[in-house]
């Protein structure tokens, strides 16, 4: 595969961590906001900048919830099943979102537009059930107040 | 940059004038925990900004005030705890509270109560077991219970502002020691005052400082731990929004007593606004002086730097949590040796929660006897708890160690919602236990909860009813550790996945009473044999509803699920006389499990059934019906 990527956004992230692999995660992490995943010729060239084996950071990559090696949606939904959320009907609002956009957690649809997982606590147990997208929460939610607000940002993008 | 410590306690006076002057004139402070948050407290706030500026208030309301930036009368304060009842609002000097607050109200509280002192009944906190109205804070029976410590100044202090921390007599603990008191008093005062570890196990603070200060090596460091990850439990995110310098004084002042150089804070990526407020704290602290080399001109350097976990709830083990700043995968390793003999980078390293380094201060500037008046006598002091579940009031707490489950539930939150019923309180997450009504008197202290095998655990309390099946919430403990277990060791590995398809068994309704026997092995066997906390404590749920809702799991073998929560239970059903025979059903069932002859009674075929009840939603006669 020829390389297409331009690295300049990577060498950036770099830069700002000083290229110490003592701050993999902290990078790592960048890298999944610049580019919504880990991709793979990315692992390989913090492999070189960092001297780690790119199995060593594929190994961190899995190993941490947050990371993800397939990209997530421009909206990328988090379903909160704590306990709270569990105890009152967040399996509730999976089914909604499935109706919805037609993906389980761990997808992504098609269009790229949206990405759903389904994650421990998000701490905000106490507006349960409770869900995040893009680091915005929403609460007390409904299936239908949940359908609705897919609605809204469905909308949002075809204007 | 605050060279000497006199220069320093000269500047906390000066912001206690100041901030006891802004408390004096016309302020609204608007929550903006994650609470408040979600429910749209900012656009609240944006519309206070939005009409003062209009009606051109923010100068002449305080004009005495000859400190320009104090004259603004709007600002933000950090969560007040009472979630539910969000969007808050303080109304000082009245001290007035109101909840529910929108967008709408706010021209109404500018024009009554900011303008003329008016206080507006409607929007007032109701109190729920009274339905009485109430004026202020300090009032309301959620607040009168609490023994608010680390907690004090709810409603009216600004979380994001250093002076406004220092104002509250904030880092003159910090100044003290660092002028007055040796690292070894320091240590004396927290093993006098009999501080213990608000992560879980509560373990003496001061005997772990002390470990970490005996221990040699040519660097040491400050850990404070901040991977909230138990489901159910946001008392560290909430205490690192409201007032991250308190968590911050307290890791400065463990590294002078421990002897550090370098201090990392560990919090979770999931809680981003922790992560801002708590860099901007670093920074603020920087800015000062009381972090950096030679602080406050002495010859202690140290420095802070935040991490971000990157959602792994193993992460949360003492251990694991180092591998991961060390930028490795949260893997635990055996103990000992123990972090304070071997931590980062083979260096001593001392590691505590959140809630554990904001009460180092808070002890060393109010004294032991305040500290000790608080809770019982082998766990002195307060612990903030998050309570959620179908009460009528939910959010976050702060109680004395000693209070009881009932004084929670009942007398702070309110009790249950109209038509719930109490089951079970769980307490401590998934290391935790559910445990049931009989319990309810128990005091909440390390202590007597071990004692009958439950933990406090990092705090979370979550209250569960009559609907909620004990087996499910068993299923779905172990569904979470199963999931989070790290995969170093066996037991925990491939015994909490085992568990985990026993206990998918019973809620399917395939179960025996072999499973039953297996399931009680197989618990006790991941409790002995699994490397770390995360597998020794993953049977808790499974060990705890056995022993206090034996009847739930038999009767899930007989056939029943007792509360209706588990699906595998419930039957779909036409009724024959009331089926008009439209097809309406059959054409909308994703699983064409319905057929049938048009304009007869069409019928449910329970093989291909999978309980979407979206039939239900669909039929117009309420033809189909929920058989349990």
């Amino acid at each position: 595969m020829p390389i297409t990527r331009n690295f300049s956004k990577v060498e950036e992230i770099l830069k700002k961590h000083a290229y110490d692999k003592k701050n993999l995660i902290k990078i790592l992490l960048d890298v999944q906001k610049e580019y919504r995943h880990l991709p793979k010729d990315v692992i390989n060239y913090l492999g070189v900048a960092l001297d780690l084996p790119p199995a060593k950071i594929y190994g961190v990559g899995t190993f941490y919830a947050q990371f993800s090696l397939k990209p997530k949606g421009q909206y990328a939904i988090s379903i909160c099943d704590g306990t709270a959320c569990h105890m009152q009907g967040s399996t509730s609002l999976l089914q909604a979102i499935e109706k919805e956009i037609g993906i389980k957690p761990g997808e992504v649809t098609p269009d790229l537009l949206f990405s759903l997982d389904q994650v421990g606590c998000l701490g905000a147990c106490a507006l349960a059930p409770a869900m995040v997208i893009n680091e915005e929460v929403y609460g007390n939610l409904t299936p239908e107040e949940v359908t609705r607000i897919l609605k809204n940002l469905k909308e949002r993008k075809e204007a | 940059m605050i060279n000497n410590p006199k220069e320093a306690l000269d500047l906390i006076e000066y912001e206690k004038v100041r901030r006891e002057r802004k408390l004096n004139q016309k302020t609204v402070y608007v929550c903006v925990g994650t609470g408040c948050t979600a429910k749209g407290a900012l656009k609240v706030y944006a519309e206070f900004e939005r009409i003062i500026a209009e009606k051109n208030l923010a100068i002449s309301l305080n004009k005495e005030n000859d400190h320009e930036e104090d004259q603004d009368p709007v600002r933000k304060t950090g969560c007040c705890g009472r979630c539910s009842s969000g969007v808050l609002v303080t109304v000082l000097p009245w001290n007035y509270m109101y909840a529910n607050v929108t967008v709408r109200d706010v021209e109404e509280i500018i024009d009554k109560t900011l303008l003329h002192g008016e206080p507006i009944e409607r929007l007032m906190l109701t109190d729920p077991i009274t339905g009485h109205k109430v004026e202020r804070l300090e009032d309301a029976d959620f607040y009168k219970h609490q023994n608010l410590y680390i907690m004090e100044d709810i409603g009216k202090c600004e979380c994001d502002s250093i002076e406004d921390y220092m104002g509250r007599g904030g880092y003159s603990s910090l100044i003290k020691a660092l002028s007055e008191q040796t690292a070894e008093g320091i240590i004396r005062t927290m093993k006098e005052a009999g501080l213990r570890g608000r992560g879980g196990g509560g373990f003496p603070t001061g005997v772990k400082w002390e470990a970490t200060r005996k221990s040699p090596g040519e660097k040491k460091f400050v850990v404070c731990n901040g991977d909230e990850g138990d489901p159910g439990a946001f008392m560290n995110r909430t205490l690192l929004e409201r007032d991250p310098h308190s968590v911050l004084e307290g890791m400065i002042i463990a590294a002078y007593a421990v002897g550090a150089g370098k201090g990392y804070a560990y919090l979770r990526a999931e809680y981003p606004i922790a992560v801002r407020m708590f860099n901007k704290a670093i920074e603020d602290a920087r800015r000062l002086g009381f972090l950096g080399k030679n602080i406050l001109g002495t010859d202690f350097s140290f420095d802070a730097e935040v991490k971000e976990g990157a959602g792994a709830f193993v992460c949360g083990e003492e251990t694991a949590l180092l591998a991961s700043i060390e930028g490795k995968r949260g893997v635990p390793k055996p103990k000992p040796p123990f972090p304070a003999q071997s931590g980062l980078w083979g260096f001593p390293t001392l590691i505590n929660n959140v809630e554990t380094y904001a009460n180092a201060p808070k002890i060393l500037r109010d004294g032991i006897e305040s500290y000790r008046s608080r809770g019982v006598e082998k766990t002195p002091g307060t612990k903030m708890f998050s309570v959620t579940g179908p009460l009528k009031l939910n959010g976050i707490i702060e109680v004395a160690f000693g209070t009881t489950l009932r004084q929670i539930i009942y007398d702070i939150c309110g009790g249950l919602v109209a038509g719930k019923e109490l089951k079970a309180i769980q307490i401590g997450g998934p290391s935790g236990a559910c445990l049931s009504e009989e319990f309810l008197d128990l005091p909440l202290d390390y202590d007597t909860l071990k004692s009958v095998d439950a933990m406090v655990g990092s705090g979370g309390i979550v209250a569960m009813t009559t609907d909620n099946c004990m087996v499910e919430v068993a299923r779905y403990f172990l569904d979470f550790t199963k999931r989070e277990s790290c995969g170093k060791c066996a037991p925990c590995r491939e015994g909490t996945y085992q568990a985990y398809k026993i206990l998918e068994k019973f809620t399917q309704g395939k179960a025996t009473y072999e499973d039953l026997e297996n399931l009680e092995y197989l618990a006790r066997i991941i409790k002995t044999a699994s490397l770390c906390g995360l597998g020794k404590t993953a049977p808790n749920p499974i060990l705890s509803t056995l022993k206090l809702f034996r009847e739930e799991y038999v009767a899930h073998i007989e056939g029943k699920c007792p509360s209706g929560m588990c699906t595998a239970f419930k039957k779909y059903r036409i009724n024959p006389e009331l089926c008009k025979g439209c097809g309406l059903c059959a054409r909308s069932c994703p699983q064409n499990a319905i057929s049938g002859e048009r304009g007869k009674p069409f019928m449910i075929d329970e093989e291909k059934c999978v309980k979407c009840g979206l039939c239900v939603e669909k039929c117009k006669f309420k033809a189909i019906e929920l058989v349990h």
